[in-house]
């Protein structure tokens, strides 16, 4: 079972290097979780510093059935990976969630986030003071009827 | 279908089936005439190679009838651009050098029914094509070559339970029952999903074979509603077949064949939910989902150990052939979607380096794909593909089909039809009374020239859909969706109601007019450009470009969304200004219902007012766009617009 | 009392406990305008998510706006039995915060 004080302890570990790109963090303040408000509201996205990995999966699709409700999971295989955070890049403010596991969670996330149109949706993974990253885009278009 | 119990109607229809299948046997002639062509010898005979023995499965593949129970004159494309990968590759290839690629000739039954070629003349040496009576004639006939039913499968792509007045009528139970009396096996889904639900789910269960898709999922919330769970309920848990997937239908099937083992995944088309009305199917979504159907693919290998594993899809064949690429183990991909009759398969390797072989068996009851297994002790010796295309006067119509289609055209139009969304026009009080044949059965005016909708742009029966729009709203501009469905009537022949709904009918015909901007009129043309012409054919929605009368443009295919329409101009010379307002007329919205009439009507009206005094239609003028950059295109042929 | 806003199911399959939740939750940007009043609605979203097996935190997580109305969010962890309890808070903006929890399954 995982240690709260150890679990807090690792994600601000990886803290460090995650606010440089600001990708958002959990800082522990007394028992309810921060919300990291610069990197919420940067109108721009910066994840230069982390390094592409094919071994993170982003599962969106390719055209999105509603922009209000796209549904992305992402997941990896990077080892003792801590957090998952999710960019959509053409969002007015691109952070769109960040989610930070315990030593016995899967490094897996699901959600659903809005898209006013097309863009790429980022992810990146802080695993062991090192961040990767992977993107797959994601088109937001009118109709278009078929056969 | 409002009020009357569905499983009554089914009920009656199917009893008079079998009370007239007893006396009455049409008995079809020849078209008259000194150039009737008359089937060759062994046309239609297709032996299985080497003598059935157990081990042989034939796969027989139907997709895209779009309702049409009876025969129809169905015209291929002159102008079906291939970009990207896709160019000059089948079935982006038209005229004499689809001809080519193929290994046919001209002036012959293939020439015919695979081209636009000669189709004026051709049309009367050959006639109609399709029916079901000639089709279910063809598959017992194919059935018998291979042993016997039970050495076969019959498949079925989808995009069968819409595209008439019948199927509108009876909310696609008429295509159901005629499916069930076709011996279809497995089928996948589109426009089958633009009933509501409690429909779909009621002909899922009316359906005697297996609805299936891997990529119909139920919404997030709607698992997590107990209001979900309930409603399907009733459909013996029909569209929730699996909780933890999420998956509405059974993905795949295996079927036990003449002693060997093969799998069918189903594959709906990835893009409904944006292409047709979600309010439909509020609890569903689609998408492509390529990332679980090689998960899916992988499990059934390691689970099912079947000898072979085939996809029906819905994809449109640009998709087929990209996803046969990525996803490794399907050895064969039944497609259809973007009614591309291909006479042969396209080669396709694989990430794995094995082949796999993608076929699309057109639409309208056109052809049937046959394709032949040879398995021995679990190895797969080979597959043979042939196409036979339906020349409905060379088969003799199944008296059984022929007396249900009677039947159920006899059905009365009552007060508990439902033909749009709104409910003030469930129901036409003029139609009230009459039987669906009578109805449709209505002569409207005689055609002034071939009167056809498939093509990447405009077709002449969208002229006259456009014209209609505009005259109904005094619109200056009317849009209709490139759906690639629709028949042909011929130059000479009259028009009926029935080549009306043939054109229009959907569940949500109603029509609106609306005030646009110049610019915003550019970008939904651009919009709907690009879901065509995006060299990436998982980001292609497989329709044709929007019929846009009333106005002229030039499209460059080649360029890049926002720069491939130009020159945009009204019938009257007015160039379109971006902050001009203009009144644009339309039809078949997909995100609200507007509060005009509905399309068959506006359409039907506009024929009778305008026809002259001896009842020809006249077309004044076609809104061809000119097109830009494509005449090195082997995708088109004999454009009757300007191109270069 | 007003019905949770929180529906969780927590299903354990192998070692694996599958979480999958859905909060009523409007998840406003603040850059949506009332259409019949024409004024700007003010921002009103979830910030944080806290989820805990037996009292110990498993999962956590901030997000932003541009999670969609109604968020749904599934994640996956170990180390759970069946008839443990789940629990899920979140805080949204305006400080007001809610919480749910079910037995592991």
């Amino acid at each position: 079972m995982l240690d709260r004080r150890n679990f807090l302890k690792s994600s601000m570990g990886a803290g460090a290097v995650a606010i440089a790109a600001s990708c958002g963090i959990l800082t522990p303040i007394s028992v309810s979780a921060a919300w990291n408000k610069a990197a919420f509201e940067a109108k721009t996205m910066d994840v230069s510093g982390a390094t592409a990995s094919d071994a993170i999966k982003i599962k969106a699709p390719d055209i999105a059935e509603n922009g209000a409700v796209v549904p992305v999971t992402i997941s990896t295989t990077i080892a003792d990976a801590e957090s998952i955070s999710i960019y959509t890049e053409k969002n007015g403010t691109p952070l769109t969630a960040v989610f930070n596991f315990g030593d016995m969670t899967e490094a897996y996330a699901s959600t659903r986030i809005k898209m006013g149109k097309t863009s790429n949706v980022v992810a990146v993974v802080n695993a062991a003071g090192k961040q990767y990253k992977a993107h797959k885009e994601v088109k937001v278009t009118i109709g278009g009827c078929g056969g | 279908m409002a009020q009357i119990d569905r499983r009554d109607f089914i009920k009656i229809m199917g009893l008079g089936a079998t009370a007239t299948a007893v006396s009455g046997l049409m008995s079809k002639q020849l078209v008259a005439g000194s150039n009737v062509q008359t089937r060759p010898k062994g046309f239609y005979s297709l032996p299985v190679k080497g003598g059935v023995k157990k081990g042989n499965v034939r796969i027989l593949h139907l997709t895209d009838v779009h309702g049409q129970l009876n025969p129809v004159y169905f015209r291929e494309p002159n102008v079906n651009l291939g970009v990207g990968d896709a160019y000059n590759r089948p079935p982006h290839v038209v005229g004499k050098k689809l001809l080519k690629a193929m290994g046919l000739k001209e002036n012959t039954p293939e020439s015919y029914v695979y081209t636009y070629l000669n189709f004026e003349k051709d049309s009367k040496r050959y006639g109609k094509t399709g029916g079901f009576p000639q089709i279910k004639t063809l598959l017992d006939s194919l059935r018998a070559e291979a042993g016997g039913r039970q050495n076969t499968l019959t498949i079925d792509g989808g995009d069968l339970w819409q595209g008439s007045g019948t199927a509108l009528w009876t909310r696609g139970v008429d295509m159901v029952e005629a499916s069930n009396i076709l011996g279809v096996d497995v089928m996948v889904g589109h426009w089958e999903f633009t009933y509501k639900e409690n429909e779909v789910l009621s002909n899922v269960a009316l359906f005697k074979g297996d609805f299936i898709g891997q990529n119909v999922r139920v919404k997030e919330d709607s698992l997590m509603s107990d209001t979900y769970a309930t409603f399907v309920e009733k459909y013996d848990g029909s569209g929730l077949y699996d909780e933890d997937s999420g998956h509405a239908f059974r993905p795949y099937v295996i079927k036990e064949v003449n002693g060997a083992r093969i799998c069918i995944i189903g594959q709906a088309f990835p893009r409904t939910g944006n292409a047709n009305p979600q309010e439909f199917f509020p609890d569903w979504s689609f998408g492509l989902r390529e990332e679980d159907m090689k998960e899916l693919v992988a499990q059934i290998k390691e689970d099912e150990k079947p000898d072979a594993i085939v996809l029906l899809s819905h994809n449109g064949m640009d998709v087929d052939i990209k996803m046969a690429e990525r996803v490794p183990g399907l050895n064969a991909v039944f497609g259809g979607h973007t009614h591309d009759g291909m006479p042969k398969p396209v080669k396709v390797k694989n990430v794995d380096g094995h082949t796999c072989l993608v076929t699309n068996a057109g639409s309208n009851g056109k052809y049937i794909g046959v394709m032949d297994f040879d398995i021995q002790k679990g190895k797969l010796n080979s597959i043979d593909y042939h196409m036979l295309p339906i020349i409905s006067n060379w088969l003799k119509p199944d008296p059984e089909m022929s007396a249900y289609i009677k039947q159920m055209r006899s059905q009365k139009y009552t007060k508990d039809i439902v033909e749009s969304r709104r409910k003030d026009a469930f129901y036409n009080p003029k139609r009230l009374g009459k039987s669906f044949e009578e109805i449709l059965s209505e002569k409207l005016a005689i055609a002034d020239r071939n009167l056809y909708r498939r093509g990447n742009f405009m077709g002449t029966w969208d002229q006259i859909i456009c014209n209609a729009l505009r005259e109904e709203y005094g619109a200056d501009v009317a849009m209709s969706a490139g759906v690639r469905w629709g028949t042909t009537t011929l130059k000479g022949d009259w028009i009926t109601m029935e080549d009306v709904m043939t054109q229009c009918a959907l569940t949500y015909g109603e029509t609106y007019v609306s005030e646009m901007t110049g610019k915003d009129l550019m970008s939904v043309l651009e919009g709907v450009a690009d879901n065509l012409f995006d060299p990436d054919p998982y980001l292609q929605s497989g329709g044709d470009m929007v019929r846009v009368g009333g106005m002229d443009y030039s499209i460059d295919p080649s360029q890049k969304i926002y720069f491939r329409i130009t020159d945009a101009k009204l019938d009257n010379g007015h160039v379109i200004e971006p902050n001009t307002r203009y009144k644009v007329a339309g039809w078949a919205t997909v995100n609200r219902t507007p509060k005009g009439r509905l399309i068959w009507d506006v359409v039907r009206d506009y024929i009778l007012r305008n026809k002259d005094t001896d009842n020809i239609l006249y077309l004044p003028k076609i809104n061809h766009p000119t097109l830009i950059n494509v005449n090195h295109n082997p995708g088109i042929a004999d454009y009757p617009g300007k191109s270069s | 009392m007003a019905k949770n806003s929180i529906k969780i199911r927590a299903k354990l399959k192998g070692d694996v406990v599958t979480v999958k939740a859905l909060i009523k939750h409007p998840m406003e940007t603040g850059l949506r305008k009332n259409k019949k009043t024409g004024k700007m609605i003010p921002a009103h979203f979830i910030q944080n998510i806290m989820c805990e097996n037996n009292g110990k935190s498993v999962m956590n997580a901030e997000w932003g706006a541009s999670v969609s109305k109604n968020p749904y969010l599934s994640f996956k962890f170990k180390g759970s039995n069946k008839g443990d309890t789940f629990k899920l808070t979140w805080t949204d903006n305006t400080g007001k915060t809610e919480s749910n929890e079910v037995k592991i399954k």
